[in-house]
Parts: C-alpha cells; sequence; structure tokens
C-alpha cells in the first residue's frame, strides 16, 4: 500500500514538476514574444497615455460629485459630502421637468426616427431601376453632412413668422404659428428635423443586410404565388431583424442621452419650459454657473442610467429574438 | 414572370413614396440655394418659392468682405487640417498592434480603449481637467482631447485584419521590422480605409461647434460654425450692418439674404466633396458594421 501511495505521490511531482517547466516555458515564450514585438507597444503608447488621461482622468475626477469641489484644494483635498449634491437635484423643482422633457424628446425621437429609415431601406430594396434607386440615395444622404448649426439656422429661417411655412400658412387662409417660441412646438421641430436629417444615412446599414438575402429564397415564394408585398413581410424583414434589434438596443439605450448639440441651438428664453434637458441643464449649471459638484452629480446621474437602461433593453431582447450585444 | 395586379399598384406606390421622400429633403436644400441668389425683397414676400428671382451675388460678396466670416472660415480650415492629421496617425498607431493576432495583450487593451464608450467622466470632470492642463481657449484645445475616435479604431482594425496574413509573416521572416511592415505593407495597401477615416474624422471637425463653444472665448478663435451660431441663430450681426451704409429697411433685407448666402459658404467644402463623401463614407458604413 504504502508503496502504491509513494509512487502516487512521484507521478503527482513529476507532473507538478512538468507543469512548473512548461509555466517557465510559456512564461519566457510570452516574454520573448513581447521583446519581439517591442516596436507594436511603441507605436500604441501615445494611444494608451492619450485615453488615460482625457477618458480615465476624468473618471477619476466624478468624485467630485459626492464633494465639495474647491479649486484651490483639489480633486482630492475637496471635502466629501456624500450625496447631497444628489438630494439636492432630486428635490429641486425643476428635476421632473428636466425628466419628462428628455425622456419624452428620447422615446418621441426612438418612436419616429428608428422605424422610418428600416421603411425606406425595404423600399429602396423594391426598386428595379438603379439609376433612380443611386438618385434617390445622393440626394437622402445628403442632410447627414450639413453641421447641427446649419440645421438649426435653416429650422429657424423656415420657421420664422414670415418664414416659408408661414407664407404658406397664410396662403392657406391660417394664421401664422410662432413655432420656435411655442413649447407645444418644441419636440417635434426637433424631432421631425431629426428624421429630415438623418432618416436617409441611417437606412444604410439596412440597405446592405437586405443585400444579403439570398435570391433563392424568393424565387422559390414567387413560384408559390406570394406577393412583394408578403415577400417582405416574410423574407426580407425576418432577414434583418438582427440589425434592427441591434441597433434598437443601441438606440433605446441612449433615450436618457438627449443630445446637447440640437437641443441648446433650439432653446430660447420662450420655449424653455419643454426644451430644458439634463445635458443643457449640465451645461448651464457648470460651465456658465461654475457649480462644478453639482452639476457633475447631475451628469453623473444620467449616465448611471443611461447604463442602466442599456443593460435592461439587452436583457428584453436576450430573452424575445435571442439576439444582443453580448 | 408577370407582375400581378397587387404587385403593380404596390410598384406603384413604392416609386411614388420615395420620389415624395427625396423631393421633402431636396426642397429646403435647393429653397436656401435660390434664396441665397434672389432679391432678399422677394424672398421676403414669399414670391420666391422655387428659383431664384431677380438674380443677384450681393448676398455673397457682402459674406466675402465680413472679417468675422472669413477669419472663422480659416479657423476651421486650421482646425480641420491639423485635427484630421492627427486623428488619423493616432488611429493607425492604435489599430495596427490591435490587429495583429501576435501582440501580447491586445483583449486587454481593446477592453481598456471599449470600456470609454460606456463610461465616461462627462462634461463637468473633462472640463476641469482641460482647464487644469491649461488648455483654456488655445488652439491645442481643438485638436487634443478628441485626438482618436474608438469607433474608428474599430473600423481600421477590421480592415488591417483583412489584409492576408501570409504577406505580413513573409516579410517578418525576412527580418522586416515591424515598423517597416506597418510602413511598407500595410500602409499602402488601406489607401480605402484611410480615405474613409480622413473623410470621417475631416466632416466631424467642420461640423462641430460644442467643444468651440465650452473651450474657447476670443472670437478671433472661433471657429465657423460659432459665428454661423451668432449670425443664425443669435442674431447677431450688428457688425455687418453697419459696414453697408444702407437705409433700415434695405439693412433688414440684407441681413436677409446674407443668412441665406452665409449658409451655403459654411458648406461649401462638403458640397464640393459630397460626390467622395458619398462613396467612401458608405463603405465605411459597411467596414463597420462588418464587426458591429
Amino acid at each position: 500500500m504504502t508503496n502504491v501511495s509513494e509512487n502516487v505521490q512521484s507521478v503527482k511531482k513529476l507532473e507538478a514538476d512538468e507543469r512548473k517547466k512548461a509555466k517557465r516555458k510559456a512564461r519566457a515564450k510570452w516574454w520573448k514574444s513581447i521583446w519581439q514585438n517591442w516596436e507594436l507597444y511603441v507605436l500604441i503608447s501615445p494611444v494608451i497615455i492619450y485615453f488615460i488621461v482625457f477618458h480615465y482622468f476624468p473618471l477619476y475626477g466624478l468624485q467630485i460629485a459626492f464633494k465639495d469641489f474647491i479649486a484651490s484644494k483639489g480633486i482630492l483635498g475637496s471635502p466629501w459630502v456624500g450625496f447631497k449634491h444628489f438630494e439636492r437635484f432630486f428635490d429641486s423643482y425643476y428635476f421632473w421637468r428636466l425628466i419628462k422633457n428628455t425622456v419624452g424628446i428620447g422615446v418621441f425621437t426612438l418612436a419616429v426616427s428608428f422605424p422610418i429609415p428600416i421603411i425606406i431601406a425595404l423600399m429602396l430594396n423594391e426598386v428595379k431601376s438603379l439609376r433612380y434607386k443611386k438618385f434617390v440615395q445622393t440626394v437622402i444622404y445628403a442632410p447627414h453632412f450639413l453641421s447641427t448649426v446649419v440645421v438649426v439656422g435653416m429650422l429657424l429661417l423656415f420657421l420664422k413668422t414670415d418664414g416659408l411655412i408661414n407664407q404658406a400658412v397664410r396662403l392657406f387662409g391660417g394664421t401664422p404659428i410662432d413655432f420656435i417660441s411655442e413649447p407645444g412646438w418644441f419636440k417635434s421641430l426637433y424631432v421631425f428635423s431629426d428624421v429630415w436629417q438623418t432618416m436617409g444615412w441611417s437606412s444604410i446599414i439596412y440597405i446592405a443586410a437586405l443585400a444579403a438575402v439570398d435570391p433563392a429564397q424568393h424565387e422559390a415564394a414567387m413560384i408559390d404565388g406570394a406577393s412583394r408585398f408578403q415577400r417582405i413581410i416574410h423574407i426580407n424583414i425576418p432577414a434583418i431583424m438582427p440589425t434592427i434589434v441591434i441597433l434598437f438596443i443601441l438606440n433605446a439605450g441612449s433615450v436618457m442621452a438627449v443630445g446637447f448639440e440640437k437641443v441648446y441651438l433650439m432653446q430660447n428664453q420662450l420655449n424653455m419650459s419643454a426644451s430644458d434637458v439634463i445635458s443643457t441643464f449640465v451645461y448651464r449649471s457648470g460651465i456658465l454657473e461654475a457649480q462644478y459638484s453639482f452639476s457633475a452629480a447631475v451628469g453623473l446621474f444620467n449616465s448611471i442610467i443611461n447604463f442602466i437602461m442599456l443593460i435592461m433593453v439587452n436583457q428584453i431582447a436576450k430573452k424575445v429574438n435571442e439576439t444582443s450585444l453580448w | 414572370m408577370r407582375e400581378s395586379k397587387t404587385d403593380r399598384a404596390f410598384i406603384f406606390f413604392n416609386y411614388f413614396f420615395l420620389t415624395v421622400i427625396a423631393l421633402l429633403v431636396i426642397y429646403p436644400l435647393v429653397f436656401v440655394v435660390s434664396a441665397s441668389l434672389s432679391n432678399p425683397q422677394y424672398v421676403i414676400s414669399g414670391e420666391m418659392w422655387l428659383w431664384p428671382k431677380e438674380f443677384t451675388v450681393d448676398a455673397y460678396e457682402k459674406v466675402f468682405k465680413n472679417k468675422d466670416i472669413i477669419i472663422g472660415f480659416m479657423n476651421t480650415v486650421k482646425y480641420t487640417v491639423v485635427g484630421t492629421v492627427l486623428n488619423v496617425i493616432m488611429t493607425i498607431l492604435a489599430a495596427y498592434p490591435l490587429s495583429r493576432r501576435d501582440f501580447k495583450g491586445r483583449g486587454l487593451i481593446m477592453a481598456f480603449i471599449v470600456f470609454t464608450i460606456f463610461f465616461s467622466g462627462g462634461l463637468i470632470p473633462t472640463y476641469l481637467l482641460i482647464k487644469d492642463l491649461g488648455m483654456l481657449n488655445t488652439f491645442w484645445v481643438m485638436i487634443i482631447p478628441n485626438a482618436v475616435a474608438v469607433w474608428n479604431i474599430i473600423i481600421m482594425r477590421t480592415f488591417f485584419q483583412s489584409i492576408p496574413h501570409e504577406l505580413q509573416e513573409s516579410a517578418m521572416i525576412d527580418g522586416c521590422s515591424n515598423f517597416r511592415i506597418l510602413w511598407n505593407i500595410v500602409l499602402p495597401l488601406s489607401f480605402p480605409v484611410i480615405a474613409v477615416m480622413v473623410l470621417f474624422y475631416a466632416v466631424g471637425h467642420w461640423n462641430s461647434y460644442f467643444q468651440a463653444l465650452i473651450y474657447l472665448q476670443d472670437q478671433e478663435k472661433f471657429p465657423l460654425q460659432l459665428i454661423l451660431r451668432q449670425i443664425l441663430i443669435q442674431g447677431q450681426m450688428d457688425d455687418m450692418i453697419q459696414t453697408t451704409g444702407e437705409s433700415f429697411l434695405a439693412q433688414q433685407l440684407s441681413v436677409e439674404g446674407l443668412k441665406y448666402a452665409v449658409l451655403i459658404v459654411a458648406n461649401l467644402p462638403m458640397l464640393m466633396l459630397y460626390p467622395f463623401l458619398q462613396r467612401y463614407f458608405v463603405k465605411g458604413v459597411m467596414i463597420g458594421s462588418l464587426k458591429g
């Protein structure tokens, strides 16, 4: 018996030695391959330094959301105050207005801007004349290249009380509407100008997905007497469904991340009740009024909500559709 | 195969709606062009609605005489050129090592970079950092904080990975250094993706105003988009009106015409590049979507 166990032990020891050797060898190999490719590490080092300084350092700086930031004391030296700034934000009278506007614009955009590019891609896919297709694409992609300032500038020019739209309104006997300062119009103007600018460009990814559909499927369906519309419903839409789901997750995840750029440009004193969103609020209280800790807290609150949304939508998509980001 | 009746109706409506959509997109653009070339009087009265009425290039003359607009234009050109060069270099520096399968730690570095898409410090901590670095109101604040975009690194890495491995391996066996492989083998094959990157970044620089709004204070450093904002959105055109020396009504009119002309001038480079932009941008979206 002892013999056997001794044997077993010596075998185990041998194995362990072997493993150690292999490990050492692997480590040597690992170091060697790093040494061999040292140039690659040199190449990527400026990028890593950039990310550390401009992306990771601000993350570290986020702690001021829980502090009373005093510039002379720096980030580390400023005193901790816990959730004071968050509480102040939740208790403020504008809290619900900001949430309502941010969610409202986000959901409205998602509901309108998301499906339209899909419909356009499905329609373009049915066009046989290549020249006509090319023409439509060239036209509808163009606004993507306009800047936000230009798009909002055009919007204001068209919607002035004596602008193009109101002239048409007058022509049909209506009374001119002050679209720009009327809070009730803000969300629609924001969303529909967004559709105008992005619908073409956003359709590209679906057009690409549709190009990958096997024509044999369509031929088979045609022999069975399926109409064009039926083939769209039963062949094309299922084919691009994974793309739709992925993009929906990404879009739904950013419902609360309503961009600053366009809202800020469209904002004025009169439509503030409908146009003030979290990002413009952070800009005002942080950059203009220098309430750094408070606005950092508001910004952090917003990013946490965004992240939770992304994870939630991803989980739901996983359950329902078996497609997900991760 | 013959089209059935419902199919023919479907095709008809399909063409009809697509044409309506195209017209809705193109009409505002045509209107701006025509308005910039018309006597502003007809634009305000609504008589000009499609083609220029009483053709004139008056507004353009005023735009090109305006000092602020010219300075803004030149600033934007500078930011765009310098920024894009740095962007493309940084993107290559990141994407090439990450594309190499024998690059140890690439998963870790990739995660390190992609992480920043989901978690960022946000506006205020970034602003404080820029302030502490002494970059506020400098030329470089328009360039360095946006030195590279994660999404573009992914696109370029995907492209580099599609270059046949054997090419690089045989060069390595010949004793080629990694620098030389990148410079002599990989980059010459990467012209299409570099073109895509140049266009992506350049359009981004040309159109951005947010960076400038937050970090710049001096009017002489403002890019064109901020000047545009003053003219189109804030309605600040006092200095322009003063130089014209016309009656109040005439001034109001020329301001109106100028707004349309300045829209066109601001987009001129993009309009001229549009045929390339469209081709390469679509390509870029496709490369990106493969892995995305």
